[in-house]
């Protein structure tokens, strides 16, 4: 599985890991972000590009998992 | 909140914030300055003496409260969150140059709309200088541009710059003798304290919610097709264009009459652009608009407050050495501060870029 550590990453460097990462690999892509900000841009980027994402709550970071639809 | 609830939001955000822009224009500020962070940023230095351009010194009542309602709002919101390390002095540097190409334009890309929706067309060139740096910051933020990552900092570091604007408020409301007044030009224009206050309060709440930024929506359009900011920014258009449209307040061209310019700009179509290429380019590396480093930095970002403050100083800057255009035009040392600005934003740009794959 791919891992993206955007944590502390400013607007929209968080989605543009994302993106390249996902448009790289078949599997799940796990992202590691740090503010609710980043959270919403990357779920709304999900729901665009008709990905599923799951997101837990980990401290005070965010654990997002994005996965293809099967 | 769902997706369709937010999009609501924007949509009431972006209407509200371009009817208050409107109702502020008819209660004393300046016309096409609702709202114009540049600006605003530029009369509060003025009225501290950091500048000495007699007509443009107030301390802006509207950006005490953006900060403050960004504060305000991410409190309650569970989002306030003091960060900070993310290459402070470069971001300092971007912000000066953000400042110096919207005083070559005279506005920040939020009175970009408003002036556009009063019908100046010398703002649709501005504009397109606006889309174009968008698109050239896009290009290295695409190969990996980074200021590197922010930090979690003690939660002082976030509630200061708040702590600054408040200063501020106490100083204009209590000890005004201190602070400089224009008592001419756009910065005698001026609505009354409380209604700018209020209005900034609002506008900075419906903000820090919805992530309003003029540069994010032209940026996320093109990015990734994701039209979410795009639409706030066309509902602050809509609504102050009908605003104008109902006040007298609307004139297609970009001159008024053979008499009269547009008000508080000038017609010198390749500066108006070559400024707002500038704020364009310098806006996307730092993450967003001066509006958005407002409400960032009243929501406990530090270097949002440190691009603030490079504004600030390069406010100062343009006035005291004569950067600035004014309404009779660019100026030459302007002309040369923007191309140095280009240089050096292209520079810390290539500099940050580094091939991820």
């Amino acid at each position: 599985m791919t891992t993206v550590d955007a944590r502390g990453r400013s607007c929209p460097e968080p989605v543009i890991l994302t993106k390249k990462a996902v448009e790289l690999t078949q599997d799940p892509v796990q992202v590691m972000v740090d503010n609710h900000i980043a959270v919403e841009n990357i779920t709304r980027f999900a729901e665009n590009s008709g990905l599923v994402i799951e997101v837990t709550p980990i401290g005070e970071d965010f654990q997002l998992l994005l996965k293809r639809e099967k | 909140m769902n997706g369709h609830r937010k999009l609501l939001w924007m949509i009431l955000t972006g209407l509200a914030v371009g009817t208050v822009s409107v109702l502020l224009v008819l209660q004393g500020n300046p016309k096409n300055m609702g709202f114009c962070i540049a600006c605003f940023i530029r009369d509060t230095v003025g009225a501290l003496g950091m500048h000495r351009a007699e007509a443009v010194q107030y301390v802006r009542p509207e950006v005490i409260g953006l900060v403050l309602g960004a504060l305000i709002a991410s409190l309650a919101g569970k989002e306030f969150s003091a960060t900070g390390g993310s290459s402070p002095f470069t971001r300092f540097i971007l912000g000066f140059f953000v400042m110096v190409g919207a005083l070559m334009f005279l506005g920040c890309p939020l009175r970009m709309v408003l002036r556009i929706a009063g019908g100046d067309l010398n703002a649709v060139v501005g504009l397109a200088g606006f889309t174009i740096g968008i698109l050239v910051g896009i290009f290295f933020l695409n190969r990996g541009f980074t200021l590197k990552r922010a930090y979690r900092q003690n939660k002082l570091e976030g509630l200061l710059f708040s702590g600054v604007q408040l200063a501020l408020l106490i100083m204009l409301v209590v000890f005004p003798g201190v602070l400089l007044f224009s008592e001419k030009g756009p910065g005698s224009m001026r609505a009354p304290i409380l209604l700018s206050l209020g209005a900034g309060l609002l506008v900075g709440i419906l903000a820090q919610r919805t992530r309003l930024c003029m540069v994010g929506g032209i940026r996320d359009a093109v990015l990734f097709h994701d039209n979410y900011l795009l639409i706030g920014f066309l509902c602050v258009l809509a609504a102050a264009l009908v605003g104008n449209l109902l006040t007298g307040n609307f004139h297609l061209g970009f001159v008024i009459s053979a008499e009269a310019a547009q008000p508080i700009a000038h017609t010198d179509g390749l500066w108006n652009a070559l400024g707002m290429v500038l704020v364009g380019f310098g806006s996307v590396l730092l993450g967003g608009c001066p509006l958005r480093q407002l409400i960032l930095a009243g929501s406990g970002s530090g270097d949002s407050a440190v691009t603030v403050m490079g504004s600030a100083v390069g406010a100062a800057v343009c006035h005291n050495f004569g950067l600035a255009s004014s309404g009779a035009g660019p100026t030459g040392a302007g002309k040369i501060a923007v191309v140095a600005g280009l240089v050096v934003t292209a520079a810390i740009a290539l500099c940050n870029t580094r091939k991820t794959d």
